[in-house]
């Protein structure tokens, strides 16, 4: 289990490390910076953070003393000719200038570099990133630099290879929402899971489009999103256009994924082969962004539940985390040192994490609370920190 | 030679730029930048995306005037020309 919590928030980077006495958190990192994720390099204790510049556009910032001194990169950025199909937010405020029936498109450049997470042990160096308008990046010498997915970002779900000429395929990919505060309604990629017995498989969650699979190092990548079912276009179960708020693998599973969804909590015991819908909404089991699953067995997770999407908050004034120990069959509401009246929180995908009977999660009020014992009671950490976006084990 | 004057915010990431008098060859916006970033190396990432573009909530002006052309910083900044770096309002 970790001593340390990493927490992204809007107003900078937070370190908790764990002493005799309790939880302590150090000074706060990037004072005044948008902190959307941070996260630690388990292969070589390099600290990440991802900066969401208000001004001077994203950037990432790396640590390798411990958080002792930073170093922000510029090196992320889309290539000359990457270019993607212009999405329009369907609401009349919204500002961009009208389709007109025929894809428009527009230069990329990098909005928010939403995750990270890093190669095998044999893969020295090897960092991805997610960002919006949905590209994936891959670095191999520890973030000095960036290269474009390729392959993903040419994919036929998404148009084809625009480096090339106009679209060849239909783009099938949607805008998330976290996308509107760049003035944009595009896609984002906010997971990334590396097989832990086999690097060169990896799954990617874009919200909207689904999950992608690759078993080749992001050679070729293959959707996979059967199973899958959304309550906001004419066919549930169509091919693309699901919203996935954040998958994760079971470490000591890794066939064993789980899905927070938009419409629900997914799971897959098949490698994302096949999902099923796990959610009990009358249990309070449905909307919400973070999921967690148990590092060895592949059946208990937890979630946050929230109310619906047009309400993100709790769902009657109390925090609860619901866990599963059967694979979505029940769901066990866990409140015991959570508050239960006037708290109104909505904790954010990046927000949960799991290590070994330990969890923690943080939400947009500024609390974060943490359990020694898989959720059955719950401590608070802090009521005042800023919103917190993002919350790892280091 | 035309002067430069930014928001303070830009000495955080750029110290070096810090109590300096920035005077510059006359040019275009864009070719100021790029003289600015001579000066203090990756500068022009905090200002412009990879598209040479303005970011969204970065505002220059030539003297009293705003800068028009956000995309090709094509404005011509003359010898007697002080440009400005802001940062527009935002956030909270």
């Amino acid at each position: 289990m970790s001593d340390t919590l990493i927490l992204g928030t809007r107003k900078g980077t937070v370190i908790l490390d764990r002493t005799t006495s309790g939880w302590q958190a150090r000074p706060i990192l990037h004072a005044g910076i948008t902190v959307c994720y941070a996260t630690r390099d388990p292969r070589d204790g390099t600290l990440w953070a991802s900066l969401d510049h208000g001004h001077w556009g994203p950037k990432l910032s790396r640590s390798r003393d411990g958080g002792e001194t930073w170093e922000d990169l510029s090196t992320l950025k889309y290539p000359e000719g990457a270019r993607h199909i212009l999405q329009y937010l369907p609401t009349p405020d919204f500002e961009a200038e009208a389709p007109t029936g025929e894809p428009d498109y527009a230069n990329a450049t990098v909005y928010k570099i939403w995750y990270l997470a890093f190669g095998g042990p044999n893969q020295p160096g090897r960092v991805y990133a997610g960002t919006i308008p949905g590209g994936l990046f891959i670095s191999d010498d520890g973030g000095d630099s960036w290269t474009l997915n390729r392959p993903l970002w040419n994919h036929e779900s998404r148009g084809g290879d625009l480096f090339a000429g106009g679209a060849t395929s239909e783009n099938h990919w949607g805008g998330t929402p976290a996308s509107i505060d760049y003035g944009v309604f595009e896609p984002g990629i906010h997971s990334i899971l590396v097989d832990p017995r086999e690097p060169n498989h990896l799954h990617v969650a874009v919200s909207s489009a689904g999950v992608l699979e690759s078993t080749d190092g992001g050679e070729t990548w293959v959707g996979r999103n059967q199973g899958m079912l959304m309550d906001y276009l004419p066919n549930p179960a169509a091919d693309w256009g699901h919203d996935p708020h954040y998958i994760t693998q079971c470490p000591g599973q890794p066939e064993h994924l789980w899905q927070q969804n938009h419409c629900g909590v997914f799971y897959s015991n098949d490698g994302a082969k096949q999902w099923k819908k796990v959610s009990v909404p009358e249990a309070g089991v449905h909307f919400g962004f973070p999921i967690a699953v148990d590092e060895q067995d592949g059946s208990t997770a937890w979630v946050v539940p929230a109310r619906a999407d047009m309400a993100r908050m709790t769902l009657d004034g109390g925090l609860f985390v619901a866990r599963t120990t059967d694979g979505g069959e029940s769901w066990q509401k866990l409140r015991q040192g959570l508050p239960q009246e006037h708290a109104h929180d909505i904790v954010f995908r990046h927000a949960l994490d799991v290590s070994g009977d330990r969890l923690c999660f943080g939400s947009t009020t500024g609390n974060a609370y943490v359990s020694e014992d898989r959720g059955d009671t719950w401590q608070c950490l802090g009521n005042n920190f800023p919103p917190i976006y993002s919350v790892r084990f280091g | 030679m035309p002067t430069v004057k930014m928001t303070s915010h830009l000495y955080r990431f750029f110290p070096q730029l810090e109590n300096q008098v920035i005077t510059l060859p006359s040019g275009s916006v864009a070719e100021v930048l790029h003289g600015i970033n001579e000066l203090a190396p990756g500068f022009t990432d905090y200002i412009l995306d990879e598209r040479g573009a303005m970011r969204r909530h970065v505002k220059l002006c030539i003297n009293d005037t705003i800068v028009i052309d956000r995309k090709a910083l094509s404005d011509r900044v003359q010898e007697e020309d002080t440009l400005f770096i802001f940062q527009a309002l935002s956030g909270g």
